[in-house]
């Protein structure tokens, strides 16, 4: 079969690869219809995830079809078109069973800090991803879910991360009707996280970023003010200002750890990996926030450490909200908005690439090429 | 020091100012009090190990399931197995492992080389997008790498 092969840092290819096996009796073999490229994928692109090994596959955005079930298996079948949330889950372990499923305890050998993730470097338990024509899916009977007839692959293959990903973080903001929410970054997920905070009742909503295009984007789609910090001197004082001298109430981070808008940031986190990636966006968020503010963080950073203003979280009693979105809890309340129409998850799609073409999509996203926000790859089997 | 007082429920006031609804976590996490059971819960059958598996020290056996992509390997996989003898609160954990990450792009390109293929590094980096959607850009950078190369052979020439 066809898949992405990492062979470095900004280097990746598409090459023939063995076909993935049934290796526990829960594991389902699904062959992928689309797959996108996250931004988080980028993290992995650039070399600022730990043990991220050449040879991997990467990729935990995609949708398919069951193929092959282990004997175990009983939630679906073969033949089921499926959403497979990024998240592995086992569903039986005490995270698991509270409804935190980015958290399974039973996913990970390699590290307890995060759960596993399909094609999320060995930190993440070393699973390949769905950058591939076909995938082993482990704990077939907890994530994948089987995608409603009326529903368009496009909009179903960003409810296995996007989507959940952008509403969990404005539901961790514990928006109130009225607030004032701020969401630092117009990536898929910011666009996402200021559309979704519109459930939430706020009065306004703001967005900031540093690339016209797609502000310009996050302004149409999520109706929502929309500024570029490149054209303020201080972004935070900014957002004090146009919030009447007080804070936002709610601040999202949708940045992660290669944000821009801070040259010591940028030099610590990025150039000399001194920090695990530029915190900046973080530190906007927790210095922009009100005095008893909610501070949400979606925005993926390594796992060593990060230079961030603790002392202000402390001073200004700051709750900090944070966690990999549980996207099997979500996904019920997410199909019915999309079903609905409320939202409409495909018009982020801005780029459709054949899997083949992988160096370059990751290219054009990376590098902001050609108005790119987001790029599915559509591999080329068929059943 | 471990504190065996199992009669803590009769502390003066033990349990008096609970708040069931005051969990940070909601609604991320519906609370079930399961968390202090620890690690007792029912567990799937386990996955059998047929590669090297690099586990973390901070958990006492592998988790039911695991990737099996990239088993260790070479430089980089000694580098990993000493990484794995720390713990993730400890730098001797993380930075060796982004060392033998940069290691392991090398070991990548003579593996390919010993097989027989020379990697295309221009088509892997994706410069036929670059070359199509950024043409003017790629085209600055070439001219600053001609004039910087011009500069230091003229100088090297110079210096002979």
């Amino acid at each position: 079969m066809l898949a992405m092969n990492y062979r470095g840092p900004y280097r990746v290819r598409v090459e023939q690869r063995p076909m993935p096996e049934i290796l526990h009796p829960e594991d389902a073999i699904v062959r992928v219809t689309r797959t996108c490229i996250c931004g988080s994928d980028l993290h992995l692109y650039h070399g600022m995830v730990p043990d991220t090994r050449v040879g991997s596959t990467f990729g935990h955005e995609f949708i398919g079809v069951i193929e092959e079930i282990g004997p175990l298996v009983t939630n679906v079948k073969v033949g089921d078109q499926v959403i497979v949330p990024f998240n592995i889950a086992c569903g039986k372990c005490n995270f698991c069973k509270q409804g935190l499923y980015g958290n399974c305890h039973e996913s990970n050998t390699m590290a307890t800090a995060v759960g596993g993730i399909f094609g999320y470097s060995h930190t993440a338990g070393g699973y390949n991803g769905g950058q591939a024509e076909y995938v082993r899916v482990p704990y077939a009977n907890v994530g994948p879910t089987v995608i409603p007839a009326d529903m368009d692959p496009d909009d179903a293959v960003l409810l296995t991360d996007v989507v959940p990903t952008g509403y969990q973080a404005a539901e961790m903001g514990g928006i109130k009707e009225g607030d004032t929410v701020v969401v630092f970054g117009a990536g898929p997920i910011g666009i996402m996280a200021a559309r979704c905070a519109w459930f939430f009742g706020p009065s306004r909503v703001i967005i900031i970023d540093h690339l016209d295009y797609r502000l310009e984007f996050a302004k149409n789609y999520a109706k929502c003010e929309a500024y570029n910090f490149k054209s303020m001197a201080d972004p935070v004082l900014f957002l004090k200002k146009i919030t009447d001298w007080y804070g936002a109430d709610v601040c999202i981070d949708c940045v992660g750890c290669e944000a821009e808008g801070n040259a010591l940031q940028t030099f610590t986190g990025k150039i000399t990996l001194m920090q695990a990636g530029a915190a900046t966006a973080l530190q906007w968020a927790i210095n922009s926030v009100k005095k008893g503010g909610i501070v949400s963080v979606v925005g993926v950073y390594g796992p060593p450490f990060n230079y961030v203003p603790i002392g202000n979280v402390l001073n200004k009693g700051i709750t900090l909200r944070a966690n990999q979105a549980s996207v099997k809890r979500l996904l019920p309340r997410l199909i019915d908005h999309v079903q609905s129409g409320r939202l409409e998850p495909k018009k982020l799609i801005t780029h459709r690439v054949p899997l083949e073409e992988i160096s370059d999509a990751y290219h054009i996203f990376s590098s902001k090429l050609d108005n790119c926000i987001k790029t599915v790859l559509i591999p080329s089997t068929k059943a | 020091m471990i504190n065996d007082n199992q009669d803590y429920k009769n502390i003066p006031g033990w349990g008096m100012d609970i708040d069931v609804e005051n969990e940070p976590t909601y609604p991320m996490k519906n609370y079930t009090g399961d968390d202090h059971k620890r690690s007792n819960y029912e567990k799937s059958e386990q996955q059998p190990v047929k590669i090297e598996l690099l586990k973390s020290n901070e958990r006492p056996k592998n988790s039911v399931v695991f990737g099996t992509s990239v088993p260790p390997s070479g430089l980089s996989g000694m580098i990993r197995r000493y990484a794995f003898q720390h713990s993730e609160d400890r730098y001797r954990h993380w930075i060796p492992l982004i060392l033998a990450d940069r290691i392991n792009a090398w070991e990548g390109i003579i593996e390919d080389i010993q097989k027989g293929n020379i990697p295309n590094i221009f088509a892997e980096r994706g410069y036929k997008a670059e070359l199509k959607y950024n043409t003017a850009k790629l085209v600055e950078r070439a001219c600053y790498a001609l004039i910087i190369g011009t500069i230091a052979i003229k100088y090297l020439r110079k210096k002979k």
